[in-house]
């Protein structure tokens, strides 16, 4: 991918050195320059063209991926039940960590398919969205867990009694 | 017959014969007494060999003619004369008369002639006596008896056999010069008495009604044994005086009292007193002769045995009646110090690696397996004298009732040191001083580190309770009294406060009969302390008699005595007067002033909270109606009732109120955190029930905003006081228990994490320790998913006892009367001792070991499993290695 993505680019930086060069040396005669410069610059624009295309719907089908990780993540997290133990911990961990993860690296996940005339802009909202929605199931499975502090029970539970102001003693005389 | 045993026990209501063989009760006879009275058991002897013996009982009143054969009443006969009280039974050479000699009121005395077979009166006489008896006696020989008149001044000799009574009177100072107290009398043979005093004792003999001669004297303190017959005619005695720091033990006959059979001297520890009670027993030695030991009975109760001038054997047997437990930690460990005299030098430590050895290679016999036994067990972790890192080793202080003080260790139970408090020794014959209560003094932390932990003893010098107190302060490791102090007021309560001063020790306040506080110890820095705090200091005291609870606040200089700085007088603030007729206080519990509490929320299933009502001036007082108070079956279901109460002792608020018809006593409860559990008996269900009351406060109720609980934005560690109006929410629930309870405690553990556990003592002196969470009134028939995620247990009628949670496992605690829970460093474990005749002490973990590993644990295991897994890494990152480099080459 890296080998070819360069010659592509070096192949782009010698035409207009080419192009330069064109007018110091004239062509020889029965030369027309223009049909097969046409020809070759329609072929070329129209492989660039299919390139662009597949560079968008690669980048389509890369930004969609979390989706069916999702639904996988859903369908295991519903296996796991709703009762703490290592195998629905384990999940809920990695349903958290993975969006995390993806979303950490998002720009280079979209790398490969960086272009001027791809628009990488709305795969990756949609790529950053669904993994968004993933961390949310993960946050959502972890509240069934009951394992986020959002009830008073988890704030005050291990808030010790207040002090007494008064102390009284006594009791039965000592026989 | 030769191989019965007869007994007379329960107030002498109770008349049993017991093979002696195998220990069959042969039969069981109930006898009608008034429990008051004092019963006497007398067995005819006959001389006619016929088997049939009557056992004569004489109680009060009345006599009974018991059958030895079957226990058939032959007859009872109950005597007309008021007030009378049997004192002796005497029958006739030819057995067919008995002799009952009686004293009725102080200065009456009666004899009966009754026929031996039917119980008949023969004769009666009577004869009054101008000074009075004190109603000691004692016979002088067959026909002579000797008493003591009321004025203790004088011995009357009476004369009984014949028409008439006739009797003349000896002055007591005529025989012995320089007495002082009281004094006791006791018949060694037919005419040989001795007179013991507090200081000497004196052996008189007996010359007819003509008067007493004195033979001999002893004048250390000593104490006297019954005379014991060893042959047809000769009876023997033991005298055993005290000389310095020996015991002399000298056995005489009492047919020559000039000549002395053994005069043996022991060596014994200083620390047991003096000598209170000796027993006599011989033996014939191999040359025929006759041989004597003697147990020996010591003020601290203590038991030795005596014999060939040596202790043969000894027994603390005053840790039978402890009266109070503390606790103490042991020293820190330090290098190169050995603690407490546990000394090694090269010898005993190389015999020791030999017997080990030996031990080791199945060389050794069974002596010296049992050498090794007892060696591992001496240097085995649990007994070692130093603190260890889990708190599990402690000092348990026990006061015993004699006025002794004893350190147990928890390892093994060994006694570490003992001492005889010198300010509590009872006088024989004196006032009798009683030891009321052991509290920690002072208890070294950081600052005072180097000194030892000291605990204090309270005592009065009276059995009365308006007699002064007594204090006594001795150092925890060794022993030693560092301070002894008599008070000059009487000891009426003990308030330990929760205050401390700067060298760590603990502030007491001391009630006395006159209402009056005295603040203890006694210094500048404490009574500025105190008086800081002393606005906030309450008190309050139950009196059963008057049927009322009093709260008081204290005040600054007491009327007593001006210039006592440490003296305070008491303000009454409230009283809860019971009605009388109705109700009768039995029983106040509170908690325990050591409790730790963790959190004062409760976490319910739902993830709601509710607030605990945490407060140490709760107090539960439980009534009951006046006829329930009786034994149980002598009252109507609808006459008895229970009324529980929850009362606040600051302010005398009663908190809740609850009634339980058909209850009875006797009541045990305990108190802890915010619960209150109390255990009776249910006369309309003919079983015991345990009931719980837990009580919540609704004036924090409203803190349930997470966002305010996150910022901190409440009144949740705001201090509490008792005049804020409480709004208190409770709840409870009642089930039935299949036991009768003798003691009830509950775990205490070092943070109060842990759940717990009631320890309950049963009627079968065990300790079952049962869950609190079968006593949890939100325990419904049908829990919800919640409510079982969360643990409750669906509602049963009765609760569940375990046999695996007997904490006892298979022993008794004989007679247990109570049990103490300590809380070791370890937040699971507690530890719990448990004392009555017998002492138990085990660890108790309410919820599992779940901060420490067991010790089954196989840390050999997990260390081969490191080094495997640690290898494993290396010899694959090697291979590795070497593949990598290979596939470059490549």
């Amino acid at each position: 991918m890296e080998k070819g993505k360069g010659l592509a680019r070096r192949w782009a930086v010698e035409l207009p050195d080419a192009s330069s060069s064109s007018p110091a040396v004239p062509d020889p005669p029965g030369f027309t320059r223009s049909a097969p410069d046409a020809d070759d610059a329609a072929g070329a624009r129209q492989r660039k063209d299919s390139e662009a295309a597949w560079k968008a719907q690669k980048a389509w089908e890369v930004a969609q991926a979390p989706f069916k990780n999702l639904m996988m993540m859903g369908f295991m997290m519903w296996m796991a039940g709703s009762t703490v133990h290592l195998f629905s911990i384990g999940i809920t961990f990695s349903a958290l960590w993975q969006p995390l993860n993806a979303l950490r690296s998002v720009g280079k996940v979209f790398e490969p398919f960086k272009d001027p005339r791809v628009d990488t802009i709305a795969p990756k909202l949609l790529f950053i969205a669904l993994n968004l929605a993933a961390m949310g199931l993960g946050i959502w499975k972890l509240n069934t867990l009951g394992l986020l502090p959002t009830n008073p029970s988890d704030w005050v539970s291990s808030l010790a009694p207040a002090r007494e102001v008064e102390y009284a003693g006594g009791g039965l005389p000592l026989i | 017959m030769s191989s019965d045993v007869l007994t007379l026990s329960s107030g002498g209501t109770i008349l049993r014969a017991w093979n002696l063989p195998d220990g069959l009760m042969i039969w069981e006879t109930n006898l009608r007494t008034s429990t008051a009275s004092n019963s006497q058991l007398h067995v005819m002897s006959n001389n006619k060999a016929a088997r049939d013996n009557l056992v004569l009982v004489s109680a009060g009143r009345w006599i009974y003619a018991v059958s030895s054969i079957d226990g058939a009443i032959s007859w009872e006969k109950e005597f007309s004369l008021d007030d009378l009280e049997i004192k002796r039974i005497l029958q006739s050479p030819e057995n067919d008369v008995v002799y009952a000699l009686g004293l009725a009121g102080s200065s009456k005395l009666a004899l009966y002639h009754l026929s031996a077979k039917t119980g008949e009166i023969l004769k009666d006489i009577q004869e009054s006596f101008p000074g009075g008896l004190c109603g000691k006696t004692v016979l002088g020989s067959d026909n002579v008896f000797v008493a003591l008149d009321k004025a203790r001044s004088s011995l009357l000799l009476i004369e009984f056999k014949g028409e008439r009574i006739s009797y003349n009177k000896v002055l007591v100072s005529d025989l012995v010069q320089d007495l002082s107290g009281s004094f006791e009398l006791q018949s060694l043979s037919s005419d040989i008495i001795s007179l013991q005093t507090s200081s000497s004792i004196s052996l008189l003999k007996l010359k007819g009604t003509d008067g007493l001669e004195v033979l001999q004297r002893f004048d250390q303190p000593a104490a006297v044994s019954d005379s014991l017959p060893i042959t047809e005619k000769e009876k023997a005695f033991a005298v055993v005086q005290h000389l310095g720091s020996e015991i002399e033990f000298i056995v005489k006959f009492t047919s020559d009292l000039s000549s002395e059979i053994i005069r043996e001297k022991v060596n014994i520890d200083q620390n047991k007193g003096n000598v209170e009670r000796v027993f006599l027993n011989s033996y014939i030695r191999t040359d025929k002769s006759h041989g004597f030991r003697a147990l020996v009975v010591m003020e601290d109760h203590s038991l030795l045995l005596i014999q060939q001038g040596e202790v043969v054997w000894s027994r603390d047997d005053g840790l039978a009646s402890i009266v109070d437990v503390t606790t103490s930690e042991l020293p820190v460990e330090k290098d190169g110090v050995s603690v407490a005299g546990v000394e090694h030098n090269l010898f005993e430590w190389l015999k020791g690696h030999m017997l080990k050895l030996k031990g080791t290679l199945m060389l050794a016999n069974a002596d010296e397996v049992a050498a090794i036994q007892a060696l591992r067990l001496k240097s085995s972790e649990k007994n070692k004298m130093t603190r260890d890192h889990n708190g599990f080793r402690k000092l348990l202080v026990v006061l015993t009732k004699a006025g002794k003080v004893m350190t147990l260790h928890t390892g093994d139970g060994r006694v570490i040191w003992s001492k005889l408090l010198p300010s509590l020794r009872a006088s024989r014959f004196g006032g009798v001083p009683s030891a009321l209560r052991i509290y920690q003094w002072q208890v070294p932390h950081h600052s005072v580190m180097r000194e030892n932990p000291s605990v204090l003893v309270v005592g009065r010098t009276g059995a009365e309770s308006s007699a002064p107190g007594v204090f006594s302060i001795l150092d925890s490791y060794s022993g030693e009294e560092l301070n002894s102090m008599k008070l000059d007021h009487s000891v009426f309560q003990i308030i330990p406060l929760t205050l401390k001063d700067s060298s760590e020790q603990r502030l007491y306040l001391i009630l006395d009969s006159n209402s009056n506080a005295h603040l203890y110890p006694k210094s500048a820095d404490t009574l500025n302390i105190f008086l800081h705090e002393m606005s906030n200091l309450y008190f309050y005291s139950v009196d059963i008699q008057a049927n009322v609870i009093k709260g008081y606040s204290l005040q600054k200089s007491c009327d007593l005595n001006f210039g006592d700085d440490y003296c305070f007088s008491t303000k009454e603030l409230w009283s809860i007067i019971f009605p009388s007729d109705s109700e009768r206080i039995v029983i106040s519990e509170t908690r325990n002033m050591n409790e730790v509490v963790h959190t004062q929320a409760k976490t319910i299933g739902d993830h709601d909270v509710m607030y605990k009502y945490l407060s140490k001036n709760l107090v539960f007082v439980a009534t009951l109606s006046p006829k329930a108070a009786g034994d149980i079956g002598s009252v109507l279901p609808e006459e008895a009732s229970l009324v529980a109460y929850l009362i606040d002792a600051v302010t005398g608020r009663i908190l809740h109120r609850v009634t339980h018809h058909g209850a009875q006593g006797p009541v045990h409860a305990v108190l802890s955190e915010n619960w209150v559990v109390y255990h009776y008996f249910n006369l309309r269900a003919h079983r015991f029930e345990m009931a719980v009351i837990e009580i919540y406060d609704q004036s924090r109720a409203d803190n349930k905003d997470v966002m305010k609980l996150i910022l901190g934005k409440h009144n949740l560690s705001a201090p509490i006081t008792s005049y804020a109006r409480p709004e208190v929410a409770v709840k409870s629930q009642s089930y039935f228990f299949t036991h009768s309870v003798k003691a009830m405690a509950v775990t205490q553990t070092a943070k109060g994490i842990t759940s717990k556990q009631l320890l309950i003592g049963t009627i079968g002196d065990q300790v079952l320790a049962l869950d609190k969470r079968y006593l949890d009134p939100r325990r419904s028939v049908n829990p919800t998913q919640q409510e079982k995620e969360e643990g409750i247990i669906p509602l049963t009628d009765s609760l569940p006892i375990i046999p695996q949670s007997f904490v006892t496992h298979s022993h008794q605690v004989e007679a247990l009367r109570g049990i103490v829970s300590i809380p070791a460093k370890l937040e699971s474990t507690t530890l719990v001792f448990t004392y009555g005749v017998d002492l138990f002490y085990t660890q108790l973990a309410p919820s599992r070991t779940y901060d420490s590993l067991t010790d089954e644990f196989s840390y050999a295991l997990l260390l081969i499993t490191i080094a495997v897994l640690v290898a494993a890494i290396i010899v694959t990152w090697i291979w590795s290695e070497k593949k990598e480099l290979g596939d470059k080459w490549r």
